[in-house]
């Protein structure tokens, strides 16, 4: 049995870019689990795409199955044979499986004895099982939004296919067919800087496609791309600006990328740079320059899917588009300052929200209640009230990104106090768990009122997200809340925010779990713990937190979480919903009075230093309580047969567990013994 | 150089080589040339079809009185439509511009996501906006459904925006200093038509009357929907006619909105009440082309 090298490659027509990873680490691991199941052995060294083509390369790949040798089982013995001679079962079963009845055997099973046949499969060739699973295989490559290019019915995937190659070995094509494109071992190069039909195997994919003008792996081009820039600012005191997300949209629209250095007149940087940024990249997918001061440079560099661009002319016609771009933008700056933005309020009620939650006039009205209820000064009470109203300029139509960042620009030209305008400017941070909060308390609560309002509003509609579905990115609204109240230090209660609505409190709560958890570092049982005992103000749960991170690795904490536990094991076990108060009388000297006194000493001094947020010290006196604990567990019996003498056993450790709760609740606390 | 007009005949040259019916413009106000009857009611049904046409497209709101170098309230689409797509399409595409004097090989040409929807219409499509050196030259679309159907045959949809393009190929940074011709520019045919326009859209129209219009096109289509269930010759009967007073709803419902006379609540009810308009004679047109063929076969039979 040979092992040969496989390769497959899907032409489609250009796939949007930021579908195009995914895609293909799903399509290897079908490959992968494919080649498993069937026994085929195979090693997938290559598996990558450009915008045009997705390809997996893999070694070793068995030319067919092993055989495989099995056992039939038939009738039992006692059915097959009568006095030695075989029955019609026995012929039957037999001639089912194709052999003569003295072929057959007995076979001991737990069951008994059977008629069996040792059969022989002969393994099947990865021709016919690669070509028989490919066509659903391929059709199964995950992507998010699908399509169908021949008529109602036919395939779907992202794109149309165009061609397909599917080679093992040098030259065996694995035969199969979707909508009417049949593989073979031909491919297509570069749709200017290549041939149009390339015979390929395994072995010289990637050299022959790379002498047709496409670069098929993703990272040559990535390093292809940055290598070019740096060449092209070498000595010209430029820097590009870094931007990661660009580059890959960049790495994924080209099968040949060639950075190419471009400029635009000076007298544009007198238009705010947040403008020609965002114009430059989110617009025309450039990079932007800075010199050496960190200013703002009249440059930009374009990726162009050529190899190059001797005469200028790519470069020429990209520099005009973007004037062409940047007299837009100038024609918004300066059209959009005819209006004020406060005479511009009125005109939100042309703007729609959300159908049925009304215009952004209403959501305003809204914002600046909110902003006046969680105690914003008159500045952020102004913010609140233009915040919106970029959304009715003309630079905000043409670039919605800039929404928020033109308000607080257009606030600043118009005069506004610094205050109002900052607070305009960042209200809609934080975009990530990476961004910063707003700057400043009175954008903090604009934030906070612009989030809380939309995720009032949509779950009052029933629109909470479910699954992967999220068109009001109120996941993103919830996280920004819980940021901006821990990191912004405002204490307001969740409860509040959610004003009553249950599902919604439960939305944030999952929030603030996966922000201390996963964007903090917070251990999971920590997070339990502070979070069990109270939850509404996250200032506060964030203070609880650091301080169980800080008391924990002491030695007396996790034994005494250990025993916070095996107490409220009893307290459940025994049914105990009581809390009254100790009978001292009836304690038993020794460890019982001793734990008693311990408690009655430390309980004072807990809540007043919990009164002062002192938690780190508190929670060290809490584990101090430890020897009285352990001593008491070791020596006293909580379920004596006196129900009286029980009672008062069971109370004392209810107190201890409802006093010492209160900054976190130690039996989350996943203790390492 | 070529001039606006010989850019356009080219185009049309191109794709009538290409087994296109080359039709003129469509004579009531439209959107976009996807709203045209040659398309939308051309895609629906099994039956191949190919045009290409010049279809003068209005946005109300888009109007900038002239003022805006690159912003136009009407501008001139050049739509081509190829039922069933042919497996070469795109490079069909290319060779159009090709044909109308662009040199890929020194160009940058990038096919970027941007899939269309039409809520009106209740169509919706894959494809891209096509790139060249940084500009978009190109709409190009894969038409998956109209006025809620599945389309039977997948069509490839190609619109170029003629003042774009022609400004690029003859590197004009306005729109107006297109040459129309060698002698005339593109403001002198068109200047006076986008400022009017835009003071009538912006200002003068009177919203009263632009309802009372939307409102009696409506009438005029439902009842015709209406009638359709009862009347005995299918074939006969004037879907198209309906059809005309949906693209004037169309133009109403733009027209009231750029005039800033449609609130947010009245504004998803309004759109609503387009798109049923579209989606029925979409659905009867399907039944009347079905209820045609079948006639032509009894006749074949016979």
């Amino acid at each position: 049995m040979s092992a040969l090298p496989l390769l497959i490659e899907i032409g489609t027509e250009e796939i949007p870019d930021w579908m195009i990873r995914n895609a293909v680490s799903n399509f290897r691991e079908m490959v992968t689990s494919l080649l498993a199941e069937e026994q085929l052995g195979g090693v997938i060294r290559f598996a990558d795409a450009t915008p045009r083509r997705i390809a997996l390369i893999a070694d070793q790949v068995l030319s067919k199955q092993p055989d495989r040798e099995e056992l039939v089982f038939g009738p039992p013995k006692s059915a097959a044979f009568q006095d030695g001679k075989p029955t019609s079962a026995a012929l039957g079963f037999a001639r089912k499986n194709g052999v003569e009845v003295d072929m057959l055997r007995i076979e001991a099973t737990p069951k008994g004895e059977y008629v069996a046949v040792r059969k022989m499969t002969p393994g099947r060739s990865a021709k016919q099982i690669l070509a028989q699973a490919l066509p659903d295989l391929i059709l199964k490559i995950y992507f998010p939004k699908t399509m169908y290019w021949t008529g109602k019915g036919g395939a779907r995937f992202i794109r149309p296919i165009r061609w397909l190659v599917a080679v093992l070995g040098e030259n065996e094509v694995i035969p199969f067919e979707i909508e009417g494109v049949a593989s073979s071992n031909i491919t297509d190069g570069h749709r200017r800087l290549g041939a149009r039909a390339i015979f390929v195997h395994a072995g010289n994919y990637v050299s022959q496609l790379e002498a047709n003008g496409v670069i098929v792996c993703s990272e040559q081009r990535k390093r292809r791309i940055l290598d070019g820039m740096a060449k092209l600012v070498e000595g010209t005191g430029l820097r590009v600006k870094a931007d990661s997300a660009l580059l890959e949209t960049l790495v994924f629209l080209t099968e040949y990328p060639t950075p190419i250095l471009g400029s635009f007149d000076r007298h544009y940087l007198a238009l705010p740079e947040e403008v020609l940024v965002t114009v430059m990249r989110h617009h025309q997918k450039y990079f932007s320059l800075e010199d050496e001061a960190g200013r703002l440079a009249p440059n930009f560099i374009a990726v162009i899917n050529m190899a190059s661009d001797p005469e200028g002319i790519v470069r020429h016609g990209n520099e005009r588009v973007l004037q062409a771009r940047f007299n837009d933008a100038r024609f918004f700056w300066e059209f959009d300052q005819r209006k004020r933005l406060e005479d511009r309020v009125p005109d939100l009620a042309h703007v729609t929200f959300q159908a049925k939650l009304g215009s952004y006039l209403d959501k305003t009205h809204r914002m600046v209640a909110l902003v006046r209820e969680f105690g914003g000064d008159a500045h952020a009470v102004r913010a609140a009230l233009l915040s919106k109203c970029d959304l009715t300029t003309e630079m905000v139509k043409e670039f919605t990104e800039l929404q928020g960042i033109m308000g607080g620009l257009y606030a600043r030209q118009q005069g506004e106090p610094e205050e109002v305008a900052r607070a305009i400017y960042d209200h809609y941070k934080p975009l990530s768990m990476e961004d910063s909060i707003p700057a400043t308390l009175g954008g903090c609560l604009v934030a906070l009122a612009d989030k809380v309002d939309t995720l009032r509003g949509c779950f009052e509609l029933g629109l909470a997200p479910t699954g992967s579905k999220d068109p009001f990115a109120l996941r993103r609204a919830a996280q920004g809340v819980v940021k901006i109240l821990v990191e912004g230090k405002i204490a307001l209660s969740l409860d509040r925010l959610a004003a009553g609505n249950h599902e919604l409190r439960d939305f944030l709560l999952d929030r603030v779990r996966y922000y201390f958890k996963d964007v903090r570092g917070f251990r999971y049982d920590e997070v339990n713990a502070v979070l069990a005992s109270a939850a509404d103000d996250l200032v506060d749960v964030e203070q609880r937190l650091l301080a169980i991170q800080t008391v924990r690795p002491t030695a007396d904490f996790e034994p005494l979480a250990a025993s916070f536990k095996r107490i409220q094991n009893i307290l459940r076990q025994a049914g105990f919903t009581g809390c009254g108060a100790v009978d001292a009388s009836l304690l038993e000297p020794g460890p019982e009075q001793e734990l008693f006194a311990a408690f009655e000493k430390l309980r004072l001094q807990v809540s007043a230093l919990r009164e002062k947020k002192d938690y780190e010290p508190a929670l060290v006196a809490i584990a101090s309580l430890r020897p009285q604990v352990d001593r008491f567990f070791d020596h006293v019996l909580v379920n004596v047969s006196n129900e009286t003498v029980r009672q008062n056993r069971l109370t004392l450790l209810a107190n201890l567990l409802t006093e010492f709760s209160s900054i976190a609740d130690f039996s989350e606390i996943v203790t390492s013994s | 150089m070529d001039t606006f007009q010989e850019t356009i005949f080219k185009l049309k040259q191109y794709w009538s080589d290409r087994g296109c019916i080359i039709t003129e413009p469509y004579d009531v106000e439209v959107g976009a040339g996807t709203m045209c009857p040659e398309t939308f009611l051309r895609v629906l049904g099994p039956k191949p079809y190919r045009v290409a046409y010049i279809q003068p497209s209005r946005r109300p709101a888009d109007g900038r009185y002239g003022e805006n170098p690159n912003r136009l309230y009407k501008h001139q689409q050049l739509q081509v439509i190829l039922k069933p797509s042919p497996a070469d399409i795109l490079d069909q595409y290319l060779g159009s511009l090709e044909a109308i004097g662009i040199d890929l090989n020194k160009h940058d040409l990038k096919f970027e996501e941007d899939n269309w929807e039409s809520p009106t219409l209740g169509a919706w499509g894959i494809g891209w906006q096509v790139m060249m050196d940084g500009l978009e030259i190109t709409q190009f679309t894969y038409f998956q459904q109209c006025g809620g159907v599945d389309l039977d045959l997948v069509p490839a949809e190609i619109t170029y925006g003629m003042e774009r393009l022609v400004a690029f190929l003859q590197g004009r940074s306005s729109v107006y200093d297109i040459d129309w011709t060698r002698e005339v520019k593109y403001a002198t045919v068109r200047l006076a038509e986008e400022l009017q326009h835009s003071v009538y859209n912006f200002e003068l129209a009177s919203v009263d009357t632009l309802w009372q219009l939307f409102s009696l096109h409506e009438k005029e289509c439902q009842r015709l929907l209406d009638a359709y269930a009862s009347y005995p010759e299918k074939s006969r009967f004037p879907l198209l006619a309906a059809y005309d007073h949906v693209l004037k709803c169309s133009n109403l419902f733009n027209l009231l909105d750029a005039r800033g006379a449609i609130s947010v609540t009245e504004r998803v009810g309004v759109i609503g009440r387009v798109r049923k308009l579209a989606v029925g004679v979409a659905s009867l047109w399907l039944d009347q082309q079905s209820a045609a063929s079948e006639s032509l076969n009894e006749v074949a039979v016979q």
